[in-house]
């Protein structure tokens, strides 16, 4: 297996799909969706990283144990979110309380 | 073997003999920089973790903080840096063909964006501190828990500086690239720096791609400006 030469106009489709998403998400944040604000705004985030990776870093042609190595990033990063927020959220309807803030300004 | 690998070593000088060919080098390489950026997941992912717990705990205070954040200057960075990652893939194209010239260009491209971005996010910075929005004595914030809000303007410094280090460091490895691409140092045959120094600036590209919409986006629609 040799080195992948992803072709100029791979690219170039890539980078305009990436500017659209990116004035996509600018724009639907204006508009009030209440809760899918935020899912819109992190669903798109999620689909710009992943042409990132897919194709500018050509995770998409890499041998089996580097997209093991990315997958792995990932899931090391779920439990570091989910395990965290299980915590605080299984300390019951008062788990703001033991939240510290910089003192008062 | 021994004989073939002296051989392939006599026509590049960058090829190491503990490897059976170049190809496996380059592969090795490649493994190695994505082991590093999955420590560097980690290492923002910490942030990102805050991040999530505060803004769970005070959805309000943080969407009326993030109004704060110029949004046009955080929008145009965004595309600054999609730019950059183009023009890093490009480059990265042009050593595989072994275009020199146009490998120089790209680099030096990908600076110039790189710095385009340090240089709009510093007038952000100097903008928060004359609205007195830096975490301490100073701070002031209408409409709002300020004590809360500081938890949030602390995170947005934290995360902005903490990826605008890593363009800095970018920024320098793309200068090394740029010297030894001068010096003809790479070939179509041998180009693992260029790709190694694209998958880091690519993955600082990714963590923006992250903090614009946490940082920028919240409650643009219901409070605005």
């Amino acid at each position: 297996m040799s080195e992948k030469i992803v072709s100029m106009q791979t690219y170039a489709i890539i980078f305009a799909t990436l500017v659209v998403f990116t004035v996509i998400t600018y724009r639907v944040s204006l508009i009030d969706l209440g809760v899918l604000n935020f899912v819109v705004a992190l669903t798109i985030a999620a689909i710009k990283a992943s042409l990132v990776a897919l194709f500018f870093m050509h995770a998409r042609w890499s041998p089996r144990v580097t997209q093991l190595v990315i997958a792995s990033s990932l899931f090391w990063l779920f439990i570091l979110l989910s395990l965290t927020l299980a915590d605080y959220i299984a300390r019951g309807p008062n788990w703001t309380h033991g939240l510290r803030y910089p003192a008062n300004p | 073997m021994a004989e073939t690998n002296t051989v392939i070593g006599a026509h590049h000088a960058s090829f190491a003999h503990q490897f059976d060919d170049p190809e496996q080098q380059r592969q090795a390489g490649a493994l190695g920089m994505w082991v590093f950026l999955a420590t560097e997941v980690l290492f923002f992912g910490g942030l990102f973790t805050a991040y999530t717990i505060y803004r769970l705990a005070n959805p309000e205070v943080f969407a009326v903080a993030s109004n704060e954040l110029d949004l046009t200057l955080g929008f145009i960075n965004t595309l600054v840096l999609i730019c950059s990652s183009f023009t890093m893939a490009t480059a990265v194209y042009n050593a595989q063909h072994g275009n020199r010239k146009w490998l120089i260009f790209f680099l030096c491209a990908t600076v110039v964006l790189g710095m385009v971005f340090l240089g709009i996010k510093a007038v952000e910075y100097a903008q928060k501190f004359e609205h007195h929005l830096v975490p301490g004595a100073h701070f002031t914030i209408e409409g709002t828990d300020p004590n809360k809000a500081q938890m949030f303007f602390s995170l947005y410094f934290a995360m902005t500086g903490l990826h605008a280090l890593h363009m800095i460091i970018g920024a320098g490895m793309m200068i090394v690239l740029i010297a030894m691409a001068w010096r003809n140092r790479f070939s179509p045959e041998y180009h693992t720096p260029v790709e190694l120094g694209g998958l880091y600036w690519h993955f600082v590209d990714i963590i923006w791609i992250f903090l614009f919409p946490l940082l920028y986006l919240l409650g643009r629609s219901t409070i605005g400006h």
